[in-house]
């Protein structure tokens, strides 16, 4: 056990997995980078923020396969390869860019199991960052899991910290579906105790990240650290919240969520996606569908406004989900508590 | 060109069986039994055919929405196929996919395709496969004009050709992507698209079997060598519309009767190899009594086939959830 980053710990997943699994390869736009320069350096970048630097060097151009800036044919290519004995893992770079090979995950790789009456294996991971707050502006910045998530067929794997990407990155290499594996780009320099060995974190299975009587509080990826944050604060004033981490959104850990909000009668949905059908108008839908009747007060959702997510630092402070947000979040609810559940 | 007699008596036979099995469904959608889009291969057998007949189980194919020749050059079993387009559970995807998504990986058939120019970047990662999993496997993706033009389909011709794969990238050019002919749609050339990769660039009349199949040897051996992709530019044409209930209304009078009359690959083959004293016409006439037994027996069981339960409607979504 040693301090790791965010970026480290998804390093060492990768490179554990190839170690392990010799169908394991990378494939992706400049991860190792260099070929074709005129340095000689063969693994000159190591992906765009350094994710997969040394695994060129350690696994060769059979393994580590940089390619053209070309989504559509590399991740066909990787739906392709899963399909017929490879276990690939496509990194996307920004999954803004899933615009451009949109139809090779909706349409092939997700659908291949059904379509082929589940006679096909697609054993893939596309890894993408996602999320504001790196000044990257409108096409740099999105968080499109519920884009993904809305997809049957799709896996979508969204850590919230160094330990959990470790896990979940072995276990999406190690599963038979496509999974989307999203790092929050904030993230990478993150640190905390990460195990050298492997291991893995089941899907599905939501992370309780602290236990409270007063509120549920639900976060996605990065917003499970700020939501954390933000009960540390409330609980210096009385209030208590439980806060999950539901690690995947599909599948979705349903009856943790429906536990704790039996628990507590109240719940907050933190997450960084536009606020229209993304996964806190979905889990408020699940709560309100199947547990109305525990509920204390109204569901709030802590989510940006409905606009691209913009450059200028002020605008995108003001755009996305913040502690305090949360925190003044917790305290609305408490204040509009409607009625008393036996 | 020496072929084997049982090649010849082979490749006969699934040509013939994709004529069959393709004037049958054009009998029956018109009953409306079959739910759905169906497109028919007819007029283009030779292309599947003189391709497939270089492959084994291990390589890799990958078809489009006219996909049921593939299947059926590639070995997919026909009565799975037919219950298939039929909705059943008896059919080769258990009646989930249809005429659109007919694939059988234990045959190398990656799948038909609905979506135009799907098919090629799937390739690229097949052939992806083969050659790290070193098992001289090569994998090919069949696609049209209509698709030629389609963006995925120009980046795997890049990234093939990057990556140097054992692929091969027939292009069917029926004349048409829909009901648009590809003389407006196809701006310069198909070679010159191939020179454009750095990619070697074969072409041949796809009415001929023995012009396809020699020309397929030559583009697969190239690409199993690991001397990298190759484009296969087949030009042939398509006898009924781009799905069926089409009234090809964007063709001039007598296009397809003349198409029949002069470039049917059935006879042409059979003159060719009667007339070499290749093959007795007997033995062509048994063949095609056969394959009319068996696809009438395939139409007959697919009618009489179960629907699906309705527990396969949430079946196979993912291997685990």
């Amino acid at each position: 056990m040693s301090k790791k980053s965010f970026r480290q710990a998804i390093n060492e997943a990768l490179r554990q997995e190839m170690r392990r699994d010799p169908t394991v390869v990378l494939m992706g736009e400049d991860i190792a980078g260099g070929q074709g320069g005129t340095s000689g350096v063969e693994d000159a970048w190591g992906g765009v923020l350094g994710v997969t630097k040394g695994l060129y060097t350690e696994f060769g151009p059979e393994r580590v396969l940089d390619t053209p800036i070309s989504e559509a044919a590399y991740i066909g290519a990787a739906a392709g390869a899963a399909a017929t004995g490879l276990r690939p893992v496509a990194e996307l770079m920004f999954v803004d860019f899933i615009g451009s090979c949109l139809d090779q995950v909706l349409n092939q790789a997700a659908k291949f199991r059904y379509m082929f009456g589940g006679k096909a294996r697609t054993p893939m991971v596309i890894r993408a960052m996602y999320g504001a707050g790196f000044n990257a502006a409108a096409q740099h910045s999105q968080s499109l899991y519920p884009l993904f998530t809305h997809i049957p067929g799709l896996k979508v794997v969204i850590p919230s910290s160094p330990y959990e990407a470790k896990g979940l990155l072995i276990e999406a290499i190690r599963d038979d579906d496509p999974v989307i594996f999203l790092e929050n780009k904030v993230m990478y320099d993150e640190e905390e105790d990460v195990p050298d060995e492997s291991y893995t974190i089941p899907f599905g299975e939501a992370n309780i990240t602290r236990e409270g009587d007063d509120v549920t509080i639900v976060a996605i990826g990065r917003m499970v650290g700020m939501a954390n944050e933000a009960a540390d604060r409330l609980e210096k004033q009385g209030i208590t919240c439980t806060v999950i981490d539901p690690r995947t959104t599909s599948p979705l850990d349903e009856q943790t969520i429906l536990d704790c909000v039996a628990e507590t009668g109240r719940l907050i949905v933190v997450d960084e996606s536009s606020p229209r059908c993304n996964m806190a108008c979905d889990i408020s839908a699940l709560v309100a569908e199947q547990a109305f009747h525990t509920l204390k007060a109204p569901i709030k959702r802590v989510v940006p406004p409905h606009t691209p997510v913009p450059f200028s630092t002020p605008l995108e402070k003001l755009y996305m989900p913040s502690a305090e947000k949360i925190e003044a979040a917790v305290k609305s609810v408490m204040s509009q508590t409607t009625r008393e559940v036996a | 060109m020496q072929i084997a007699r049982d090649i010849l008596l082979q490749s006969y036979r699934a040509m013939r069986t994709i004529r069959v099995f393709e004037e049958r469904l054009h009998v029956e959608f018109a009953t409306g039994e079959i739910p759905g889009f169906v497109h028919l291969y007819c007029g283009e057998e030779a292309s599947a055919v003189g391709v497939c007949a270089h492959l084994t189980d291990t390589d890799t194919i990958a078809s489009t929405h006219r996909g049921h020749g593939h299947c059926i050059a590639k070995g997919v079993e026909v009565h799975g196929m037919m219950a298939e387009i039929y909705g059943r559970q008896t059919g080769v995807c258990r009646g989930k996919g249809g005429s659109m998504h007919i694939a059988d990986l234990s045959k190398g058939m990656l799948g038909a395709n609905g979506i135009v120019g799907g098919g090629p970047p799937l390739i690229c990662g097949a052939a992806l496969s083969h050659k790290t999993l070193k098992d001289n496997g090569v994998a090919i993706a069949f696609y049209g004009d209509g698709a030629s033009n389609e963006g995925f389909t120009l980046e795997s011709l890049n990234l093939a050709s990057v990556w140097k794969l054992p692929a091969v990238f027939v292009v069917e050019d029926n004349g048409y992507g829909e009901a648009t002919g590809s003389s407006y749609a196809c701006a310069g050339t198909q070679k010159d698209r191939a020179a454009g990769f750095g990619m070697t660039y074969l072409e041949c009349d796809g009415t001929d079997f023995f012009e396809v199949y020699e020309t397929a040897r030559e583009a697969i051996e190239h690409a199993r060598s690991g001397r990298g992709p190759v484009m296969l530019h087949v030009h042939l044409a398509r006898w009924y519309g781009h799905f069926e209930g089409d009234a090809m209304t964007y063709r001039a009078a007598g296009e397809v009767a003349r198409e029949k009359e002069n470039r049917d690959c059935l006879k042409i083959f059979r003159e060719k190899v009667t007339g070499a004293g290749l093959l007795d016409a007997s033995a062509l006439d048994d063949i095609d009594t056969a394959v009319e037994d068996e696809v009438e027996s395939a139409v007959q069981a697919a009618k009489a086939a179960p629907w699906p339960e309705d527990s396969a409607l949430m079946a196979d979504v993912y291997v685990t959830y």
